[in-house]
């Protein structure tokens, strides 16, 4: 399993961090890795903490279970940390990746004694500026990218330029903005 | 070339609805349903199919209207889950002593109560006898490649039976992974057109579908359809190898991973079977022979085959995701034994319920049930036949 990179993604219901992950496996995929994008379906609420996971790699993974020993975690919203043990089964060699305004060192005090890299980006600055609303996902996938080194930084931004330009085909106004907020997070990441 | 893509199991199924656009879905459009017809449903709006799409009240309208579409002469397909497959069921036994090859996907659920919305197999084992054909698939490129078979299988005249496409809710339904898509002409080559030799449209040759069928005639007619499901195997493997010659990928009745030298197996359905065949990966790199077997085709069951396959093994672990509630062991289990009944002597078998209503399936489950099946071998001594796999008691 050591090529095979395992993300577990930590948000709460509208946050879209399901759809976070389903871009990062596109993002992915369209440089020529296997994916797996998948969320833990539980009871569907706004606000509810919910579960998506990422495997991406250069062969084929087979292994269909969750992900409880993942090598990056990311925190869409920091108010789980506490109520949601986060950093379970993360790997020391790994990273955690958290959006808020605070400083990674900040953030180590209240993750349990975690070793690993701790990454911090705001992305609710980041994304007002940019989007007039409060999306955390963009800036929260380009962060992921950032850390993991999973694809090319510059492949990357080009892809989801193509990739927003099809998803957001009936907004086009909301396509800028939304790769501001990611060419923003990639420069503003924390920690690294 | 094929076309790389990434997909959902759902999307998966819904390109391949569209890729043969038949002539009716009928479905239930919400849940307990899937998002299969919601997906479909967009291409009937767009345009995309020439489908008429019957959105019904219920699961049991969905399927007596793709049974009276059938009967009337139209290729027709549905897709439910669960609760939904068991609303179907006085409709699945009359579709299949009718003849007709309704294709019908499957997204394995958990039957309620306890209300679950989750993966387990307790859906379409409860209509294993049901006198349809079972498909059941690991990944969503099975679970595309065995939809465009199943309507092969099913029009194939020395068949007539509608078939179950199943694979596994949420793990293989929602996940997005890689796959390879057909080109929709060779997808529309590779089906044909639906040429029914009999149906209630022809007005030249005018037939009855459903009269009484009493004392006189019904065994004869139940033979007859027993005899269909006995002629699938040879269909089902036919349709096999045009498909591999079309793809490249290949079919059987089931999969064989690491069996040639295999002491001990397990042998399971769906999407466990991967997560499983990365820790024969992993016991095969300590030496250990380990193997398994994962089943396409439950209905008809290959006993012959699946003997033969396991022939060898001293120790048989049979993984089921539903019970049977026996008090003896689950479906899969039962099959398996009473195969190997009066053909091999000497293995020894086990049973393990595992997954229900969801439960995650690590690779260290599985690893568990390798380790049993070891002990089995090297003491000769079966403590439990009938067991459960990660269940708190």
């Amino acid at each position: 399993m050591s090529k095979v990179v395992e993300i577990r993604w930590h948000g709460r219901g509208g946050q879209g961090a399901k759809t976070a992950s389903l871009l990062l496996a596109d993002a992915a995929f369209n440089t020529g890795k296997y994916i797996q994008g998948f969320p833990e379906y539980g009871p569907e609420r706004m606000g509810a903490p919910i579960t998506a996971y990422n495997r991406i790699s250069d062969e084929r993974v087979t292994v269909h279970s969750n992900i409880y020993e993942p090598n990056y975690v990311v925190v869409v919203d920091e108010t789980l940390i506490g109520s949601v043990d986060v950093t379970a089964g993360l790997q020391e060699n790994g990273a955690i990746i958290v959006n808020t305004q605070k400083s990674p060192e900040q953030i180590r005090e209240k993750l349990n004694g975690y070793q690993g890299k701790i990454c911090t980006v705001d992305a609710r600055t980041i994304s007002i500026d940019a989007l007039g609303k409060y999306f955390p996902n963009t800036p929260m996938l380009a962060a992921v990218v950032k850390v993991s080194r999973i694809m090319d930084e510059n492949a990357f931004v080009k892809d989801m330029e193509e990739s927003f330009a099809h998803k957001f085909a009936s907004k086009p106004q909301v396509i800028e903005g939304n790769m501001q907020a990611l060419k923003r997070a990639l420069t503003e990441v924390k920690g690294l | 070339m094929a076309i790389r893509d990434r997909l959902s199991g759902n999307e998966a199924v819904a390109v391949a609805m569209k890729q043969v656009n038949p002539d009716v879905v009928a479905a239930f459009p919400i849940t307990p349903s899937t998002e299969i017809p919601q997906y479909f449903s967009s291409f009937v709006a767009d345009g995309k199919v020439d489908t008429e799409f019957v959105p019904v009240e219920s699961e049991h309208s969905a399927m007596s209207a793709c049974i009276g579409a059938q009967a009337a002469g139209a290729r027709t397909m549905t897709a439910t889950s669960a609760n939904g497959l068991a609303l179907m069921w006085e409709m699945l036994y009359i579709a299949a002593s009718c003849k007709l090859p309704i294709a019908l996907s499957v997204v394995n659920r958990a039957l309620s109560g306890p209300i679950n919305i989750h993966n387990d197999h307790s859906d379409s084992m409860g209509a294993r006898d049901s006198g349809w054909v079972q498909l059941y698939g690991e990944t969503n490129q099975e679970a595309y490649d065995n939809l465009i078979q199943a309507v092969k299988i099913g029009e194939h005249p020395d068949v007539l039976l509608p078939v179950m496409n199943c694979y596994d809710g949420f793990i293989t339904s929602h996940a997005v992974e890689n796959i390879e898509l057909i080109e929709d002409e060779k997808v529309k080559a590779f089906v044909g057109d639906y040429k029914p030799e009999h149906y209630l449209n022809d007005k030249e040759n005018p037939i009855a579908v459903g009269p009484l069928d009493l004392q006189n005639h019904y065994f004869e007619h139940k033979r007859q359809q027993a005899e269909s499901m006995m002629k699938a195997k040879k269909v089902i493997l036919e349709v096999a190898e045009e498909f591999e010659k079309l793809t490249g990928r290949k079919y059987g009745l089931f999969e064989e991973y690491k069996m040639e030298d295999a002491e001990v197996a397990i042998v399971v359905i769906n999407s466990t079977a991967g997560t499983a065949k990365y820790v024969v990966d992993q016991l095969r790199e300590k030496g250990v022979k380990a193997g398994l077997i994962k089943i396409r085709v439950y209905r008809p069951f290959p006993v012959d085959e699946i003997t033969a396959a396991l022939s060898k093994c001293k120790a048989i672990a049979v993984m089921d995701k539903a019970d049977s509630f026996n008090a003896a062991g689950g479906p899969l289990f039962t099959d398996i034994t009473s195969a190997l009944y009066g053909r091999v002597d000497g293995i020894k078998v086990i049973n393990y319920i595992y997954g229900l209503g969801g439960r995650d399936v690590r690779t260290d489950d599985i690893a568990f049930v390798y380790d049993a099946l070891l002990e089995i071998v090297k003491t000769g001594e079966i403590k439990s036949v009938y067991n459960y796999l990660g269940v708190r008691e």
